[in-house]
């Protein structure tokens, strides 16, 4: 079946409709990882978005169980240019196509992805609309496509109660982690260290998490604009208040950036794939990163005397990591979780459980 | 860290001659790092003893030796140059063998030489084998599990200790004769008694068996901060079992999920940190296909045919990045010169497919086992990229020029069902055939899986573009059907075929229907940033990305590549075609090329000012014509390969710069030629034409006998023989009409005379000859199997005045503007011409080199319509040097099983190496010291056994042996007739008599040198055939011609190894 895809510029793309027919209007972004589909779709990160793939053979080796990193894919669609109908895998258990139907999520298939991607990059991130069937106006689309805004996408992905996850061993420490819309791969970096994780819904009042008697708190990553998450800032800036080491990731990084008087902004296409180099300042060292987010934080309003600017991009420039004065908080922008992605920076983890361990000021 | 300022002046070693195994693709690499070198104004010093090459070229480095690679002429450079620094890396195995030497002997330690990037410590970790086994083992990297025992107890008592299947390896026997894989103790004590047997020294190595599993590579980097980065991951199609060199690779890696490629691409960082590799370095697994399981192979400390093949892939300049790491850069100091924004730091992103497949020589060695193994026999590559992986395999198999559309392999069909089962488990290179064609006949995916461990997916690929075709095979497609046999890489004229219709017509059809090709760039980034490289690729998408500036005033001129490295057609060509681009650059000309092979300095992003890596055929050269409209092309640099495009070129309406390919026919038009010597008063060998042997026995009469029967059609001697008598000549007429019908066949009087070869640039009135190549051995022998000299040592002036009077008549007569290359046949005080090519030669870039003369400047500057009188080189033969100058072919007879090595009118050389000196003797003798090749000393032993007609010259020779102490041993035959001459001579028993014989003294190892004269025919169980391949087999040399023993002679009686001095070619 035929499928369009029409972009805010008003360009059209045609394909052949691949997942569920029918009509979704989202945010399009391009992600250039040439692995990891199924991570991508499940991310919470990507909901209210379309994911264009740069890469352009999809669904090689189809979907399985063990890959999600939530319990369902939160891309509103996904636009490849040709789709495996079969997957190839020894942990295939079906193919993305049907895993797609299953989920009610649209795609495409069949468009040029590289033009695509350099209109997103060169005009930057804008709103689309897939449209099945051949009967459609371009131009209600547009009015359409012209008021959409990715929103209130954290409450719709968090949690709606808290959840205990078990360490692999015995448990060394207790972490509250607060889901923005976490991967399970980070609640994994944690349980594989030993860490029992509590991971609360986004609106949890700090005072139910400082009285927890928690080790340390995560801040995981999400979807959306961080200044909307006004009232979770909030929260999150009693528990920079307190003594509690914090690591942060991604949104988690964002919110903590405005709860201590910094600003984010939108950046104009974003930063989404697993090859973006990210350039530790103190230890002189580059690593390979994991990346997915449309914001970053506005280096200049970073207070010096709140936090240094721990990590850049190599790329751009762009603030990658901060360092806070208070002691034992760090964040960083990109995914030291990966999945999908590089697993360069999964010493972070490390570094967390040494802030939690006290003995050193990590 | 920035550049350290104490490294000054750096020596450079190169990979030395085109063999299988180490190709161009060092070539590419070591130009590259030169230049990135030079960029940062370090003198380079340069040494390699192949001069087809780029990097031996004056402006690529600051001094240049074209000197044998062994540890005493590089010791000498050493001590002259004084470099204060040495990269080992560039050179392949043979230059970092060679720089550990170096280090191991203490003299880069003498000479205050530092080793660059990597440490010699590391590189000995990488490459030593129990060494890297226990730092693997540290490291927590699985390894392939292996021991060798004694015994069928201790074998057994392995094998349940790493579990069943396993292989069984005899040690110190041939291709692993008399091993197997054991799935069970049985088998196991079965196969291990036997191979115990077998074993000179009664081993077997036993090894945990992964044939089978996925064969998954990493190019990663590494710099002197610890930044690590992958640059590109592949996936063999073949599966473990088959040598990298000769499987089909794609990149990405397209059947791993997530999971396996980051555990694949951490285990790699994890390894190139722990062996502190500074520099490139390509990591080889086996993947269990069906679990996480996986085995390191093999790993490379140094750039690799695998590391050009990813630079190529993914537009990353990995040789260039390595070659700054080693002067102290970061890889975040180094910028992305293809996106011009972003630095080295980052890791190329892919939105294509890329598709290799190897270029084996089975054509050209039609008798070679095509078994693929653990040992390389690919000479080349070629390369494809599109946005599909089946148009990537559509591109990439008539990229390779084999008259093969698409997965189909004419014969195949004639098979019953039952032999392409049976075939598919025979691993060769007619295998991705076998495959297509068991699919047509309906065997399922799985079926195919579970012989050949294919994965599937590739299965279900192959399956698309085989339902294509059925779909096609129907009649005139349909807008989508059309539209989607382009994306999957259907030539037009295949789908023609397939559909009854004829190219032009289904081009017209699609271009009504809006189906035309756009092109892609090739951008590091997938597109995230934006890039500034002009590399592109086609595919039938949306956007076309290679935007044509209307306005600029340059000319612009395609420069045509000349595809694969394959026998008869290698590096020289590549050269061709990079000189050519940078000369008209020079004149102000913008330059495309168009070419496929990955290994090329030709497809570098930078060399010429767009790169379009294409399929070399009349359509997809066409669809690069349509958008640039050149306002010429060059054809005459790229081989036969872009020869053979020059009519399409005139139909496309684009001029041939240079000779019209009217001339180019006229040249290899028997009857058109003939008529042209006869018009220029030039007397050729007498021949006939003829079709049967009946025909051919009278011809060969006519003519006298000895005669060269050869099929009229083939180039670079294929299927030429000489024969000396009746039955000679209706054997070979059986053996030519075997494979070919139709096309006559030519009987040509041999003339046993001096071979002598030029090549010249013609303008159109006058002709410059840099310089008249003698070769040592008498025609009969091919070209480019000959030792050839420079400058000539027997041609008498008056015979000299006469090839350059017919160099310019035929070149005139050709219509030749540019390039031509004649040989000819000084016999009984007459000057014949043998072989007219209007186009560049094997032997250009040598004679470029030692006489000075920049040929294919000349050359392009007269296509464009400079004359040579203006040029400052002068005309006619071009002042002989007063030095000498000896090409040595290289052979790969040690790869190829089954080939025989005798030399005859049909190629058989991979490379050559240079030996350059003040007379001839020496030359000749660094020539054979480049060739790694030995004369028996005083004391030494050497056998002969040449056929009749050599008799009456082998006395000579053989007496010189004598007179020099070495032991001489004949078969009875040669023995007698050497006895006969009062010359002392052994009785050796021949092959087919009681042992202890020939062969068993050749694979005693006391023999030093074997001189065997190839009988006729190109049966394979004659005793001469055996006799070199024992000596092959068991690394002595074997000289099959009588002339080449002469020189061996020479060069023993007259050549002094003291007094070898290297020679900067720079200086001379």
């Amino acid at each position: 079946m035929q499928a369009s895809l029409i972009l805010e510029n008003g360009a059209v793309f045609l394909g052949q409709s691949i997942g569920e027919v029918g009509k979704r209007v989202c945010e399009l972004v391009f992600n250039t990882s040439m692995t990891g589909y199924q991570e991508i779709l499940t991310d919470p990160s990507y909901a209210g978005q379309g994911v264009v793939m740069s890469y352009p053979l999809i669904g090689n080796y189809g979907v399985n169980d063990e890959d999600n990193e939530s319990g369902r894919p939160w891309a509103e669609a996904l636009i490849v240019r040709h789709l495996s109908a079969l997957g190839s895998n020894f942990r295939c258990q079906g193919s993305l196509d049907a895993y797609l139907k299953q989920h009610h999520i649209v795609g495409v298939q069949g468009v040029d992805t590289r033009a695509l991607t350099r209109i997103l990059r060169s005009q930057g991130t804008m709103n689309g609309m897939i449209t099945c069937g051949s009967d459609f106006s371009v131009q209600e689309a547009l009015e359409e496509l012209r008021a959409y805004r990715v929103s209130g996408t954290v409450e719709r992905v968090t949690r709606s109660a808290a959840e205990v996850f078990a360490p692999e061993g015995e448990a060394r420490y207790r972490v509250a982690l607060l889901d923005f819309g976490v991967k399970q791969n980070m609640i994994e970096c944690l349980r594989k260290r030993d860490c029992a994780v509590t991971v609360f819904p986004a609106h949890t009042p700090a005072r139910e998490i400082l009285d927890g008697g928690f080790d340390g708190v995560m801040l995981s990553n999400g979807p959306g604009d961080p200044a909307d998450n006004v009232e979770i800032i909030e929260e999150v800036r009693k528990l920079y208040e307190s003594k509690l080491p914090i690591f942060a990731v991604c949104l988690g990084h964002q919110l903590l950036a405005l709860a201590t008087g910094a600003k984010t902004h939108k950046m104009p296409f974003g930063h989404r794939g697993g090859n973006h180099p990210v350039r530790d300042v103190a230890a002189g060292r580059c690593f390979i990163t994991s990346q997915n987010h449309g914001y970053v934080v506005t280096p200049e309003t970073v207070d010096p005397a709140v936090a240094d600017i721990s990590h850049v991009n190599v790329n751009d420039g762009t603030v990658e990591g901060l360092r806070y004065k208070r002691p034992k908080c760090f964040t960083v922008q990109f995914h030291p979780e990966a999945a999908p992605g590089p697993m360069d920076t999964e010493y972070l983890f490390d570094e967390f459980l040494v802030a939690m361990g006290g003995d050193h000021n990590a | 860290m920035p550049k350290d300022p104490n490294i000054r002046k750096v020596l450079v070693l190169g990979s030395g001659p085109i063999v299988i195994g180490q190709a161009a693709e060092f070539d590419y690499a070591g130009t590259q790092a030169c230049r990135a070198l030079k960029e940062e104004g370090v003198e380079v010093v340069l040494v390699n003893s192949n001069p087809a090459t780029i990097m031996t070229d004056q402006d690529i480095a600051d001094h240049v030796y074209i000197e044998p690679l062994n540890l005493a002429s590089v010791t000498q450079i050493i001590a002259k140059e004084r470099p204060d620094s040495i990269l080992p890396t560039l050179g392949g195995q043979t230059g970092l063998n060679l720089a550990m030497n170096l280090h191991e002997e203490g003299v880069l330690a003498e000479h205050g030489v530092r080793l660059l990037g990597t440490s010699p410590a590391s590189i000995k970790k990488a490459e030593d084998r129990q060494e890297f086994k226990d730092a693997m083992e540290a490291l927590g990297q699985p390894c392939v599990t292996s021991d060798v025992v004694e015994s069928v107890e201790a074998a057994v008592e392995f094998a349940a200790s790493i579990g069943y299947p396993v292989i069984v390896r005899p040690a110190y026997t041939l291709g692993g004769t008399g091993g197997g894989i054991a799935y069970d103790e049985v088998s196991l004590r079965e196969i291990a008694d036997r191979g115990i047997h077998l074993s000179r020294v009664g081993q077997v190595l036993i090894e945990r068996c992964i044939a089978g599993w996925k064969e998954i590579e990493f190019e990663v980097m590494r710099d002197s901060a610890g930044n690590v980065i992958q640059i590109c991951s592949m996936e063999n199609i073949d599966p473990v079992g088959v040598h990298t060199g000769d499987s089909i690779v794609v990149a990405p890696t397209q059947t791993l999920a997530n999971k396996e490629y980051q555990m694949l691409r951490s285990a790699a960082l994890d390894i190139i940190s722990a062996l502190e590799i500074e520099g490139g370095c390509n990591c080889q697994f086996a993947l269990d296909p069906d679990s996480f399981e996986y085995a390191v192979i093999e790993v490379n400390p140094r750039v690799s045919r695998s590391s050009a093949l990813a630079s190529k892939a993914t537009g990353y300049p990995i040789a260039k990045v390595a070659a700054k790491i080693a002067l102290g850069y970061t890889l975040d100091e180094i910028p992305n010169t293809v996106t011009g924004k972003t630095t080295a730091c980052f890791e190329p992103t892919l939105d294509y497919c890329v598709l290799k497949i190897p270029r084996l020589p089975f054509d050209k060695f039609t008798t070679a086992s095509r078994k693929l193994g653990t040992q390389m026999k690919a000479t080349g590559e070629v390369m494809a990229i599109s946005n599909s992986f089946e148009g990537a395999l559509m591109k990439a198999i008539r990229s390779l020029e084999l008259n093969v559309k698409t997965l189909r392999l004419g014969g195949l069909d004639d098979l019953y069902t039952e032999e392409i089962e049976e075939k598919l488990a025979d691993v060769d290179d007619q295998r991705l055939f076998v495959v297509a064609e068991a699919l047509r006949r309906g065997f399922s995916p799985e079926k195919i899986n579970a012989i050949t461990k294919m994965d599937v997916w590739f299965l279900e690929r192959f399956q698309d573009i085989i339902r294509m075709e059925a779909k096609l095979e129907k009649g005139t497609p349909d807008a989508e059907t059309l539209r989607r046999a382009k994306e999957m890489g259907f030539s037009d004229a295949y789908i023609a075929a397939l559909c009854g219709s004829e190219a032009k017509e289904i081009k017209a059809l699609r271009e009504s229907m809006g189906i035309v090709p756009a092109f892609k760039m090739v951008d590091t980034c997938a597109a995230e940033f934006e890039a500034a490289t002009p590399y592109y690729y086609s595919t039938y998408d949306r956007e076309n990305e290679a935007e044509v500036d209307g306005s600029s005033q340059r000319r612009k001129v395609l420069v045509l590549g000349s595809g694969p490295i394959r026998i008869g057609q290698g590096i020289e060509f590549d050269y061709c075609s990079v000189h050519s681009v940078w000369a008209l650059k020079k004149l102000g000309c913008e330059t495309i090329i168009i070419n496929n092979n990955p290994e090329t300095v030709s497809t570098d992003f930078d060399v010429a000012d767009r790169l379009y890596f294409e399929p070399l055929t009349p359509e997809d050269v066409e669809a690069v014509v349509e958008l640039e409209k050149p306002w010429g092309a060059v054809v005459q640099f790229g081989g036969q390969t872009a020869i053979k495009l020059a009519h399409a070129l005139t139909e496309m309406g684009v001029p041939i710069l240079g000779t019209s390919s009217d001339g180019v026919d006229a040249a290899e038009d028997r009857e058109r030629f003939d008529e042209i010597l006869q018009q220029c008063g030039i007397p050729r060998a007498e021949g006939r034409t003829v079709f049967t042997t009946e025909e051919a026995i009278a011809a060969a009469n006519a003519v006298g006998y000895p005669v060269l029967v050869r099929p009229s059609y083939v180039l670079g001697g294929q299927g030429m023989e000489i024969a000396y008598n009746d039955r000679n000549i209706a054997e070979f007429m059986r053996i030519i009409n075997r494979t070919v019908q139709e096309h006559p066949i030519l009987v040509d009087k041999y003339l046993m005379g001096r071979e002598v070869e030029v090549d010249g640039v013609f303008d159109g009135e006058d002709v410059l000859i840099p310089g008249i190549m003698e070769h040592v051995e008498r025609a009969g022998v091919h070209s480019g199997d000959s030792i050839s000299v420079y400058p000539s040592l027997h041609v008498e002036d008056k015979h000299k005045e006469t090839i350059l009077r017919y160099t310019r008549d035929l070149a005139k007569a050709l219509g030749v503007i540019g390039l031509i290359n004649i040989q000819f046949i000084i016999y009984s005080d007459q000057v014949y011409v043998i072989e007219v090519n209007p186009r560049s030669s094997r032997t250009i870039p040598y004679i470029s080199k030692v006489t000075g003369v920049p040929v294919i400047d000349l050359a392009t500057r007269v296509m464009l319509g400079e004359k040579l009188k203006d040029m400052g080189y002068g005309v006619d033969i071009y002042p002989e040097r007063d030095f000498f100058a000896v090409k040595m072919p290289i052979f790969s007879f040690e790869k190829l099983t089954d080939v025989d090595t005798g030399l005859g009118p049909e190629m058989k050389s991979t490379g050559e190496v240079l030996g350059l000196a003040e007379s001839f003797p020496q030359a000749l003798l660094k020539a054979f010291k480049g060739a790694n090749l030995r004369a028996p000393k005083k004391g030494g032993r050497v056998i002969v056994t040449v056929r009749d007609e050599d008799k009456g010259e082998l006395l000579g020779i053989a007496r010189g042996f004598a007179d020099m102490d070495i032991e001489i041993f004949a078969t009875a035959g040669t023995c007698q007739a050497l006895n006969d001459a009062g010359i002392p001579a052994k009785l050796v028993a021949r092959v087919s008599e009681a042992h202890p014989n020939i062969l068993d003294m050749i694979a005693s190892g006391s023999v030093d040198l074997v001189i065997n004269t190839p009988t006729k025919g190109r049966k394979h169980d004659t005793d001469g055939f055996k006799i070199r391949r024992s000596a092959v087999e068991h690394s002595v040399a074997c000289v099959t011609a009588i002339d080449t023993a002469r020189a061996m002679l020479r060069v023993r009686a007259e050549g002094r190894s003291a007094d070898l001095k290297p020679v900067d070619i720079t200086k001379i």
